[in-house]
C-alpha cells in the first residue's frame, strides 16, 4: 500500500516537474525542475529495486549534468524575455505532435503482449540472495565487460570533444614557456659594462 | 489497484511525450532543447528498468547504465557546442544554427 502511494507521489512529481522544465520562463527554474524530475525518477528506480541506478542518477545527473546546465545557463548572458518568444505560435503544432505521440504510445501499450518465451530469453537473470549492487557488479565486469569499456571510451571521446570545442588561445596572453626558460644561458641574460665613475650607465 | 509494469510504462510514455513537446515548443532556447533530450533519455531509462524488474533480468539495468553514460556525454558535448555557438552569435536561438556550416 505504501509502495503504491510512493509510486503515485514520485510519478506525479516527475511528470509535473518535467512539464515545468518545458514551460518555465526562466531557464534557471527549468534546470531546478529538471533536478526535481531526476530525483523523482530516482525514487521510482528505488521502488523498482534498482538501487544502484537510482544512486547513479542522483550522483551523475543531479551532481554533474544538472550543475553543468546551471553553470552554462548562468554563464551565458542571455536575455530571458526574448527566449520565450514564439512559444504560443509553436504551441498548437507541439501540442498536436505530443497528443499524436501519446495516442500512438497508448495504442502500442494496449496491443503489446509479452512473448511466451520471455522468461527463457533472459540474458542475465537476477541471482538470489545478492544485493542489487553486487549482482550488477558481477554482471558488468564479467558478461558485459566490453560494453563497460565502450562506455568508458564514449566518455573519453566526449571529454576530448568538449575540451577541443571550448578551448581557445587568446592572443596577447603571456604564458610560461618552459623550453625558452631552459634554453636561456648566460650570454642572453648578462652583459658586462665598464662604467666610468661619476657618469652612470649613460644610455 | 496494485502498481505494475503498465503504470511505469505509462509514466515513461508521458515523460517521453513531454520531452518531444518541449523540443517542438522551445525554438529560441537551445538549453531547454537539451534538457528535453535529457527527459526523453530519462523516460527510456525508466522503461528499461521497469522491464528489468518485471522480467528479473539485469541486462536492462546494464543497458540503462549505458544510456546514462551516453546521456552524460551528450550533455557535455552539447553544452560545449552551445558555449561556442553563443560566443559566435551572441544568442542561443535555434533559427541561426544552419549558419554554422563550414
Amino acid at each position: 500500500m505504501l509502495a503504491n502511494l510512493a509510486f503515485w507521489a514520485f510519478s506525479g512529481v516527475a511528470i509535473l516537474s518535467a512539464l515545468m522544465v518545458v514551460i518555465a520562463r526562466n531557464p534557471v527554474r527549468s534546470v531546478l525542475f529538471l533536478i526535481l524530475a531526476f530525483f523523482s525518477a530516482a525514487g521510482l528506480f528505488v521502488l523498482l529495486g534498482a538501487e544502484f541506478l537510482a544512486m547513479l542518477l542522483i550522483v551523475v545527473y543531479v551532481g554533474a549534468v544538472a550543475v553543468l546546465f546551471l553553470f552554462v545557463v548562468m554563464m551565458l548572458d542571455v536575455d530571458f524575455t526574448e527566449l520565450k518568444q514564439g512559444f504560443l505560435s509553436y504551441l498548437p503544432l507541439g501540442g498536436l505532435v505530443g497528443i499524436i505521440l501519446a495516442v500512438e504510445l497508448g495504442m502500442i501499450g494496449m496491443t503489446w503482449q509479452a512473448s511466451d518465451q520471455a522468461m527463457a530469453l533472459r540474458d542475465a537473470a537476477i541471482p538470489e540472495g545478492l544485493t542489487n549492487v553486487e549482482a550488477l557488479g558481477l554482471v558488468i565486469y564479467d558478461q558485459y565487460v566490453y560494453f563497460f569499456q565502450a562506455a568508458g571510451l564514449v566518455l573519453l571521446v566526449a571529454m576530448i570533444g568538449a575540451i577541443v570545442l571550448t578551448l581557445r588561445h587568446k592572443p596577447g596572453v603571456r604564458r610560461q614557456s618552459v623550453s625558452a626558460q631552459v634554453a636561456r644561458d648566460r650570454k642572453d641574460a648578462v652583459s658586462m659594462h665598464d662604467i666610468k665613475p661619476g657618469q652612470g650607465i649613460g644610455e | 489497484m496494485d502498481v505494475g509494469l503498465g503504470h511505469y510504462l505509462a509514466v515513461a510514455g508521458v515523460l517521453f511525450t513531454i520531452g518531444v513537446f518541449g523540443i517542438f515548443v522551445n525554438r529560441k532556447n537551445v538549453i531547454i532543447l537539451l534538457m528535453s533530450v535529457e527527459l526523453i533519455l530519462l523516460s527510456v531509462n525508466i522503461n528499461l528498468v521497469a522491464f528489468s524488474a518485471h522480467l528479473g533480468d539485469l541486462a536492462g539495468q546494464v543497458f540503462a547504465l549505458f544510456v546514462l553514460t551516453v546521456a552524460a556525454a551528450e550533455a557535455a558535448v552539447g553544452l560545449a557546442i552551445l558555449v561556442v555557438y553563443f560566443r559566435n552569435r551572441g544568442d542561443i536561438s535555434v533559427e541561426g544554427v544552419n549558419l554554422m556550416k563550414g
